[in-house]
Order: C-alpha cells, then structure tokens, then sequence
C-alpha cells in the first residue's frame, strides 16, 4: 500500500481530494487581488486557512501546546485531501529531520513546533539552510526555560537569527493567515532555496480571535517546482557522479574550510536576496506610522499591536510618537531601519523576552547611524501580558529622565 | 528516467572523464549485474578512503551490486565509517546529521513518492551501530512501527569505529573497550528481537562471508520494502583496527564469528514470500518470451 493510497485509508473510489477542485492561482493574485471576505477567528484556525491555500505536499509535526491547535487541523485538511501527506511524527529531531527528507525530494513541506520543540528540533532546523531546503516552519512561540510553563514568551526566536533561516514574526491573526503563504512562495524562489519560519507569540494570538480577512478557500498557491532550486533534489534524476564526494563540503581537507565557508557566505547572501520578495509579498519589510515623529516605538510580533495603542493614545493626548512594525527579521531590514529612524530622539524597543534580542539587534544596525537614544524595554516574559500603560509609562518616564 | 539523463550527448561525451564514460558505458544502470560479474562492469563504488582489509567495505561494495534500481536509488547515511565510502558511490549519497537517517528517509521516500508515483524511488538507510542503535535508536524504532517504505542495513562492527573505538550498544558484554574499561556491563542489543517486535515483513542477519547471499539479502530488502514498508538487514561488518584483527584474516574472522555466534538469519513474512515468488515468475517468464 502506498502512503498515498486513500481507498486502503478507507476513503471511497471515487473520492476526490479537495485540494484537486482548488483552482491554482499566481501569488499575486492571492496576495493582493482576488476578493477577501472577513472572518472572526482564532491565530490557529488562521493558520489553519492558510495551509488550505498553500498546497502542501506533505506535513509532519509533533504535539506541543500551543503548536497543536494548528497541526491537528492539518490533520483534518490531510483528511479532507488538500495536504497530500501527512503524520504525526516520533518528536521534534524526528520531525525536524523527516521534513528535511521530503523537501530533499522536492515537494512542499510544512511543519509547526513551540519553545521545547523548537529546541528539541533545533539540530535539524540549523542544518536546513546548509542542505538549501524550502520548508515552512509555522512556530508559536512559549516558555522554554526552567521552570516549566507554557505561557507566551518569544525567547525562542533569538535561537533562529544566527542559522541562515528565514524568519518572519506575525503580529496578529491576520498576519499569521498572511506570511506563512508568503514564505512558501519566497522560500522555494530559486535564488533563495531556504527554509522559512513564522512565529507568532503563542496563546496572545493563537489562542485569541481576531479579524482575518481570507480569499476564497477555492483557490490555492502554485505548487513547489521540484526541479527549480538552487541545490538539486535528492530525487536520482541528476546525473548520479559522485555527487556526494565531488561536493567539496563533505571533505576533511584544507579546501573544504575555504569551501564551506563559501557555502555558509552563500547561504547568508541568500538570505538577503529573498529581501526583494519579501518586500513586494508582504509590502514592505516594515510598516512606519508617524514617520516624521521624534519618538519611536519599534516592535515585532505582538508587542507591535500594543504599541499600537500606545501611539494613538498618546496621539489623542497630543503627542505624535512614530511607530516601526518589523514584519521579517530575517532578512533584516537594516536599510529601511537606519533609514526611518536617522532623525529619530528617543526609540524605544518593547518585547516579549528577557533577554530583549530585538533591543540587540537594533542597537547594533543603528550603532553610529542614529544620535538617538535607546531605551531596551518595556519587556514582559514568563506568560505575562503588557499593558499599554505599560509603554506608555516607560515613555513618560523616559521624558522626564530627559534620556 | 535517470538513466537517460546520465547519458551524455555524443559530441560532449569525448570531454567527460574516464570514469563517467565508464560509468555509462560498463556501469551497473538498468543492467541488473550479479556479484558473478564483477570485474567486468564499472562498479558503483572503486575508489574509497576505508581502512585496508575493512569487511564493512566489501560488504557496502556488495550492497550495491544488489541494489535492484541504482538509478533509482538512495542512500541515507550519518557519521560513522560507512558514510566515507558511502559518499564515494555514483549513487546519491544523503550524509544528514548525526541519529536522522531513518526520519530523513521517511519524508525523503513520502515526497519522492508524491512527485514519481509511476517510478519506484528506493531509499536505503545504510549506517553503524552507532549511529542507527545508539544515537538513531529512537527514529529507527518508529520508522519500523510505522512500516515507512525503505530498507534499514545495519553495518555492525561491533564498535564505534570513526570516533576511535568506543563500546557501543552492538558490543558484547564483557568487551573492554574506550569507554567500558571494565567491559561492556551490558549484553548485545538483540535488533532482530526489535525486528520481529515491529512485524517486519523482511529481517536478514548475516556476515560478509557469501557475496552472492549478500547481494540476494539486499536486493529482498528493498524490494519488500517497496510493497510492504520497513525491512532490516543486519551485518556483521568487523572493525579490525579497534579490534585488532589481522588485516589478512579479516574474512578469517568473519568465518568464525558467523560460525560461532552471528550466523545467517533470514525471516520472510507469507505475504513477502509469496511477493517474492511472483516477482520470480514473472522474471523468468521476461526471460523466456526473450529467448
């Protein structure tokens, strides 16, 4: 029986899968023309919506909360025929290592985790770039340290900036429906070839409705061209020469040195070529509010809608306070950073970690490109929420200290 | 099919090198070559970096004579000796991280399948005792229960030799070894006992000592697992460094070994055997309507 038989799975003869009555339409179109209609729905049924629409060939993923909301409803859309593939695998390395396989044959592959899952797989998952395979990595982010907790913490995303992985971070229902069918389509682009994840702070948005606004789920994208890719699939269709001994990365030498750090520049160049798909799927690698502000507020993720609030409150109060929404962090919009904040006085940077790696990052994209000053929180983890009054606390406080 | 496109056109052909020319003109694709013909066909593996004398080496030689499609083949692999010659081979070679090989496989053999469902792709995982009893215990186990659709080779020596001769799982009790300087504590891990726990359709045990049985071993292997998923095959495979067997008594040691203690196991299930047969039938019918 093959794993694709469905009349031995109990499936009818005539049953026709429904990702076969979907119509394929260019990402374009999905992205930014067909109509939308608007639901109210959870981050996970989002997610849900959005595997629908990506034509997936085959999806593997192990439970873990806040990740199984989403991955037993893939097992509904496997059930319903439009994942063409799909299992619950053994654990995370598992997991991680078997989506590494079938991308290796050039099919579209999704898989989701959280926190101790990411860690769990995070052997795996760093080898992904290196083996140049496309896969998307849905990743609802929680707790990973002692003691053990499942509440929403996005620490885990700081694991992923140094791999050679794309990564995105949604900041509501709306953009976890959004970018993980945007980062199968960039992350197959031949001139990029890597694996892309999408995280999203756990529970906040996947456990929590919001508006989603949705093409019709009668569409879907383009399916992954296994022949188009910058590493060819391990599919024997090449000619079979050796193929391992003559790649020079498998060699104990002097010249693998100098060629795998060749190997390691091109992945990272190719994290930045995938800049210019990003920027036109997801219009924009960052959105500004308040471009001409003094005081910036610069978030990811969740951490981005309270913002949000804040810079409308304070606006009704009469103060403009800027806002920058960091939609990709990998690649990391570094031009479009240092170019919004030049002019920028105070820039304040809240999250949703201890550590605060977003404050990092930023602090050394606009080391001597900015006379502002940085301010590295407000920061809440552990489960914990924030506020509003939070930011705007932090922000009355900042004046008052004149920082 | 790949075979055609490993052929080069004509005008470029004179450019290639020795060996590719070879490889098309006297290699093993769609040519079904028995263990009797060697010599006089390109292997698909010759050159390789494995110790002098190494068994594990003529067996994985030996493994590809009885792959029944290497054009259409996979090998899967992770650290360890095997993987030096493993990579070697003009077959390709997946060299993933250290315990993934049977998770590798199984999305590697699920994908191939969506994108060739007219075309048998056929995985091999081929790894140590080290990397697919130890490290890759968890993966392999559950790439059996789930009867994932490739063949697991097992090359046992008894030792993890890559990383200069520590006990592993597959050592015996009492055997002192880096790492059990008071002898193994523990018996041998019995893989077959695992095997038979999983309800494979095809389990194999033997030693390099019949070159013939061992092409016919690999060759049931991934043919099973073809149609009914996962099959093993276990093989004593000496490391005569760590255990300081004589390089010219390699096949010595084996002989006895196999005698002694490892033997030749062969466990087919009613619905192989019976696979097996028809395939049988309808190869020597092919034969007969040629004639």
């Amino acid at each position: 029986m093959s794993n694709l038989d469905f009349v031995a799975e109990g499936k009818p003869a005539d049953w026709v899968p429904l990702g076969e009555t979907q119509t394929v339409v260019d990402p374009m179109e999905m992205f930014f023309k067909l109509p939308r209609k608007t639901e109210f729905i959870t981050g996970s049924e989002a997610a849900r919506e959005s595997i629908r629409r990506m034509n997936v060939d085959v999806a593997i993923a192990y439970p873990i909360t806040p990740q199984s909301e989403t991955m037993q409803q893939a097992g509904y859309l496997y059930d319903e025929g439009y994942i063409k593939d799909f299992y619950r695998g053994e654990e995370e390395i598992g997991v991680m290592s078997a989506c590494s396989g079938a991308s290796r044959a050039g099919v579209r592959t999704l898989t989701a985790t959280s926190g101790p899952g990411l860690m769990r797989g995070m052997e795996a998952i760093s080898s992904w770039p290196g083996a140049r395979v496309p896969i998307v990595l849905m990743d609802m982010c929680r707790v990973i340290n002692t003691p053990l907790a499942i509440q929403p913490d996005n620490i885990e995303m700081s694991f992923m900036l140094n791999t050679g992985m794309l990564l995105l971070h949604a900041e509501d229902q709306q953009d976890f429906y959004d970018y993980p069918l945007v980062a199968a389509i960039v992350s197959e682009k031949v001139d990029v070839t890597l694996p892309c994840a999408v995280s999203v702070d756990g529970f906040f948005v996947t456990h929590a409705r919001g508006q989603v606004s949705m093409t019709p789920k009668e569409y879907k994208l383009p399916p992954r061209d296994g022949w188009a890719s910058a590493v060819p699939a391990m599919d024997n269709e090449n000619p079979p020469a050796r193929l391992s001994r003559d790649a020079p990365i498998q060699k104990s030498n002097f010249i693998s040195y100098h060629m795998h750090s060749s190997w390691q520049q091109e992945v990272f160049a190719a994290v930045e070529r995938s800049a210019k798909y990003f920027d036109k799927y997801l219009g924009g690698l960052i959105e500004i509010i308040n471009p001409d502000a003094e005081e910036f507020l610069v978030a990811s993720g969740a951490a981005v809608s309270q913002s949000r609030e804040a810079v409308r409150q304070e606006g009704e109060a009469g103060r403009k306070v800027g806002m920058i929404k960091i939609k990709s962090i990998r690649p990391w919009p570094m031009r479009e950073l240092v170019a919004a904040l030049k002019n920028a006085k105070r820039i304040m940077v809240p999250e949703f970690n201890q550590a605060g790696w977003l404050h990092k990052e930023l602090c050394s994209t606009l080391y001597g490109r900015t006379t502002g000053t940085m301010i590295g929180g407000p920061r809440v983890y552990g489960g914990m929420t924030m506020p509003t009054e939070m930011i705007l606390e932090w922000l009355a406080d900042a004046r008052k200290k004149q920082l | 099919m790949s075979f055609e496109t490993l052929r080069p056109s004509p005008a470029l052909k004179e450019f290639l090198p020795i060996e590719y020319k070879d490889l098309v003109d006297h290699g093993p694709y769609g040519k079904n070559k028995k263990v009797s013909d060697m010599g006089k066909f390109k292997e698909i593996i010759e050159e390789h970096p494995m110790c002098a004398g190494c068994a594990m080496t003529l067996f994985i030689r030996l493994m590809y004579i009885g792959m029944p499609n290497p054009e259409h083949t996979i090998v899967v692999g992770t650290a360890g000796c095997g993987r030096l010659a493993l990579s070697q081979a003009s077959v390709p070679f997946v060299y993933g991280n250290y315990g993934d090989t049977n998770a590798v496989a199984s999305g590697l053999k699920r994908g191939l399948d969506i994108r060739f469902p007219n075309q048998f792709k056929d995985i091999v995982v081929c790894a140590g005792d080290g990397g697919l009893v130890d490290i890759g215990f968890q993966g392999l186990m559950h790439s059996w229960f789930r009867h994932e659709k490739f063949a697991t080779v097992l090359l046992d020596n008894e030792v993890y030799g890559n990383t200069g001769g520590q006990e592993s799982g597959m050592t015996n009790k009492g055997k002192v070894l880096k790492m059990s300087p008071r002898g193994k504590k523990d018996d041998k891990m019995d893989m077959l006992g695992l095997a038979k726990v999983a309800k494979l359709d095809y389990i194999a045990r033997l030693a390099p000592t019949n070159p013939a049985r061992v092409a016919r071993t690999i060759r049931r292997a991934i043919l099973i697992a073809r149609e009914f998923g996962a099959t093993y095959v276990q093989a004593y495979t000496s490391c005569n460094i760590e255990y300081s067997i004589p390089t010219p008594d390699v096949m010595k040691d084996a002989f006895e070994i196999e005698k002694d203690r490892y033997g030749f196991e062969e466990i087919i299930s009613d619905r192989a055997k019976e696979y097996l047969k028809d395939l049988e039938a309808k190869a020597k019918a092919a034969k007969k309507a040629k004639k």
